[in-house]
């Protein structure tokens, strides 16, 4: 291979874009590695509760199969079924790999990594470091790249936002425009490969469980620039946060699963349905009502984060919410102090936030917005497809860019179970570092031979869009703008839509877009012009908000964390299909394709009665090769 | 209530103080006001003025971004409630400042880049064989892994380096956080083969010999991380070290 070949940009330092960095930079690639923050700041150090992996050491016959079932399941069958088995088969030696580099799992009396529960499954399964696993799974990783950091593959660029790919007149990725934060200066960087690890789109909602970082403007910036953008809809609103005026700060899942319960104060004077259609009452007047072991008997406080945070919401509904509000008790006062110990780190944020001791007073919580199921749509041939070695897993319908982490689309599909995005973040990673030496190496010609136009012609528009904000001269602001376009998607497009809201969302956003023609930037300098780099970055936020918000609008059924109750049941023969979103200038061009079932036949996803099951996947290939 | 943020801000050599006033509201952090300042910014004297730039990123204490003096304390803003600090001091005017040890940037950033610089000076990773390996790594005392976990929460905020005298322009001192991180890998099984170079990068000017026992890392480390317990842990490491160099030992355990 030719050495000026071997060069890759990675863009987003987070447990995705880390994990490839790794494996190109221990097959002797030169990353060149962006962040708009020092990497180990990155978004993935909010995980807090754990990695799933089937490893099997509580003698529960847990499997990798059963483990991709429960995903599958999960994610009510809008996800593609062969990426999320090769994912389940490689999360064992994910945890392994993360064991040798150091990572701080809990552990076992023997010494062995300990596992917890974690929702919507039976199994103990969830690899943890405390509370914070996320945090100690990206040191880890950090850690390893720095490593190659200092071998001379790894160069950072951190504190540089990615602006646009760079496209060759054959329309194959040659680089990138990339903006230094600290001077706003706009530059050029070539590769023959780009992969963006850039998290997920959690600031389009402005108060969400997301780091600030998480704007989703890389990605929209992409789908602008002809990247498919699929299953936008699919936002997975997560249970249990603390609400705020900042931000909505996560309350782990691992909380339930060590036993934490949830509830309101009884009525018994109201009725509500059970999944299975019974009318019952809401618990005893005036006692604790733990209104999700009621519904759900067999699985109880663990279901899904989808089914979890409609509950929540249809309590607080009926009036139910703890002093009339909506809020629900998340209550840890009965459990050991050992078990506290375990979830100290969380229960920690609760009490420097809210003042109160967890451990004394049950925690009052609500849902946030938390993951994007949805994101760049990427390529994923399974093992025993013909073209199997002509495509490459991960890349992005634009040639020579690839897509991996929260910011990618696959394995979740309508609802993604906890535990499973580190698991996700790291796969991907890991995968897309073994596809791109293939990918370089069949590659025809370098970006050595592109014309310099290319390179100039895409700074050239970065370099104007600049200049057209410094000159906005209306009476707008640009954070005003992103509060009211967020108030107005929370309200409609997250735990409940209909199709009503929805229509006057589109609207709505397409009149925030013609008022952000009217902005005026509050700060014109060019040191830390954090207004300007925030205002460029809203645009793309707006254009990924209209992607949401007009999949939700046709699709009309009720799947995974996409509930209308104007159609309150999964339509399998209209809706067993992925969004395709495509930029188009008034408003995205909706498009669907096919889920790739081959494994699991759609069953009803039903939490109520199901214990363990013998579950069985068909057609599993025997040539799979996993990527470590 | 009202209550006033006075931020010292500018850039190198061009700071100055500005004060912004707030309605008090249940739950609010230095961050969520700094927020308000981007949608409206006004100072007290009603001026437009440019929005404040700082640092931020998970604002739930976990990734260090949000570094900053708060009434002269370093600390995380977003676990700064202004309703707490104000019952604390008596006083509705909070005092907000820039790290004093780094390279100012504007306004309440500077620059933080040598602490990761100093990571790579004590080697603090594990020197791993990659991904080809197959199987777990040695096996962990629950013991163990507790002095780790702690240790590896250190997320390099340098509130650390900030409170302490030994840092400053003059030296090239380390500071607490990186002896801290020599210390997590030396304890582990499988970082402890590369320990006597971890200690001997501490040996050198700017290492461990500089710290003068200020204590006051350990009392303002937001992750309450043991770091004087570090420093003398490696502290004697170092010394044994040296002293079987000198003897010229080779038996390293």
């Amino acid at each position: 291979m030719n050495k000026a070949k071997k060069e890759v940009i990675v863009v987003g330092g987070g447990l995705a874009g880390l994990s490839c960095t790794m494996k190109l930079a221990e097959q002797g690639f030169f990353v060149k590695l962006i962040s708009v923050t020092k990497v180990k700041r990155s978004h993935s150090v909010c995980a807090q509760g754990g990695i799933n992996a089937a490893v099997n050491i509580k003698g529960e016959d847990d499997s990798p199969l059963i483990h991709a079932y429960d995903t599958i399941k999960g994610g009510d069958f809008l996800a593609d079924q062969p990426p999320i088995v090769e994912m389940c088969m490689t999360a064992p030696k994910i945890i392994m790999m993360m064991d040798r580099f150091g990572c701080t799992f809990n552990r076992t009396k023997e010494g062995n990594i300990d596992f917890r529960r974690f929702g919507g499954t039976f199994y103990n399964r969830t690899a943890f470091c405390g509370a914070s696993t996320g945090q100690q799974l990206l040191y880890a990783l950090d850690e390893q790249v720095r490593r190659y950091e200092v071998k001379g593959l790894v160069e950072k660029f951190e504190t540089h936002e990615f602006m646009r790919l760079i496209l060759d007149e054959n329309k194959i990725a040659r680089g990138i425009v990339v903006q230094d934060l600290m001077t706003l200066n706009l530059s050029i960087m070539k590769a023959d490969a780009v992969v963006i690890a850039t998290g997920g789109p959690g600031l389009v909602f402005r108060k969400s469980t997301n780091s600030t970082f998480c704007t989703g403007a890389a990605n929209g910036r992409l789908y602008m620039q002809g990247m498919k953008y699929a299953n936008p809809e699919f936002i997975q609103i997560h249970p249990t946060a603390i609400p705020g005026s900042d931000k909505l700060r996560l309350m782990s899942e691992s909380i339930r699963g060590e036993g934490g319960r949830v509830w309101v104060y009884g009525d018994s004077s109201k009725k509500i349905r059970t999944p299975d259609g019974r009318e019952i009452p809401c618990g005893k007047t005036n006692e604790p009502w733990f209104f999700l072991e009621e519904l759900y008997p067999a699985i109880g406080n663990l279901v899904p984060r989808d089914i979890g945070a409609r509950e929540v919401l249809r309590v607080c509904e009926m009036g139910l919410g703890v002093d009339g509000k909506n809020q629900v008790y998340l209550d840890v006062t009965h459990l050991p102090q050992a078990v506290h110990q375990k979830l100290e780190s969380v229960l920690e944020i609760y009490e420097k936030f809210t003042g109160e001791d967890p451990r004394k007073v049950p925690m009052r919580i609500f849902p946030a917005v938390h993951y994007s199921m949805g994101g760049g749509w990427v390529d994923w041939p399974a093992a025993d497809d013909k073209d199997r070695w002509s495509r490459y897993r991960h890349m992005t319908n634009l040639e020579g860019c690839f897509n991996i982490g929260e910011s990618d689309y696959q394995y979740h599909g309508a609802n993604r179970l906890g535990a499973n995005s580190l698991l996700s973040c790291i796969y991907s990673g890991l995968l897309a570092g073994c596809e791109i030496p293939r990918y370089l190496e069949n590659l025809t010609a370098g970006h050595q031979e592109s014309k310099g136009m290319i390179f100039d012609e895409a700074l050239k528009m970065e370099v104007e869009f600049k200049k057209d904000l410094f000159s906005r001269n209306g009476k707008e602001n640009v954070f005003k703008l992103h509060e009211e376009m967020s108030d107005y998607l929370v309200s409609n497009v997250t735990v409940k839509r209909t199709n009503k809201e929805l229509a006057k969302t589109i609207d709505f956003i397409k009149e925030i877009r013609e008022r952000y023609q009217n902005i005026s930037l509050a700060d014109h300098g060019s040191i830390l012009n954090q207004t300007y780099v925030f205002a460029n970055q809203f645009k793309y936020m707006t254009e990924l908000a209209l992607t949401m918000t007009k999949g939700a609008l046709l699709r009309d059924e009720f799947r995974g964390s996409h509930y209308k109750p104007e159609f309150p049941n999964r339509d399998d023969e209209k809706f067993l299909k992925k969004t395709i979103a495509t930029y188009s200038k008034e408003e995205p061009i909706i498009s669907y394709e096919p889920v790739d079932i081959r494994h699991l036949k759609p069953i009803k996803r039903d939490y109520s009665k199901a214990g363990k099951v013998q579950a069985h996947l068909e057609n599993i290939p025997e040539n799979i090769k996993l990527p470590i | 209530m009202q209550f006033t943020l006075k931020i010292y801000r500018g850039t190198h050599k061009k700071q100055y103080f500005e004060e912004f006033e707030f309605e008090l509201k249940p739950g609010d952090n230095v961050i969520s006001c700094l927020m308000e300042i981007q949608k409206n910014p006004v100072n007290k004297k009603g001026e437009k003025v440019e929005p404040v730039a700082w640092e931020q990123g998970c604002l739930e204490e976990v990734c260090g971004s949000c570094s900053m003096l708060v009434n002269g304390k370093p600390r995380q803003a977003c676990t700064a409630i202004i309703e707490r600090i104000i019952k604390e001091t008596g006083s509705n005017t909070i005092t907000l400042a820039p790290f004093s040890k780094f390279p100012l940037m504007r306004d309440l950033v500077v620059d933080r880049t040598k602490l990761f610089n100093d990571l790579k000076r004590v080697s603090a990773w594990i020197d791993s064989d990659g991904t080809f390996i197959e199987g777990f790594g040695p096996k962990i005392s629950q013991e163990k892994q507790e002095t780790m976990y702690v240790l590896s929460t250190c997320m390099s905020c340098a509130c650390c380096s900030e409170s302490c005298p030994q840092v400053n322009k003059d030296s090239d001192y380390v500071g607490p956080a990186p002896i801290s991180q020599a210390r997590l890998f030396n304890e582990n099984p499988t970082g402890k083969i590369q320990a006597p170079s971890r200690l001997r990068s501490l040996m050198t000017k700017g290492g461990i010999a500089e710290c003068g026992n200020a204590q006051n890392c350990v009392q303002v480390c937001p992750k309450q991380i043991p770091l004087t317990e570090s420093i003398a842990a490696i502290g004697r490491d170092v010394t044994m070290e040296a002293t079987k160099e000198f003897f010229g030992s080779k038996e390293r355990d």
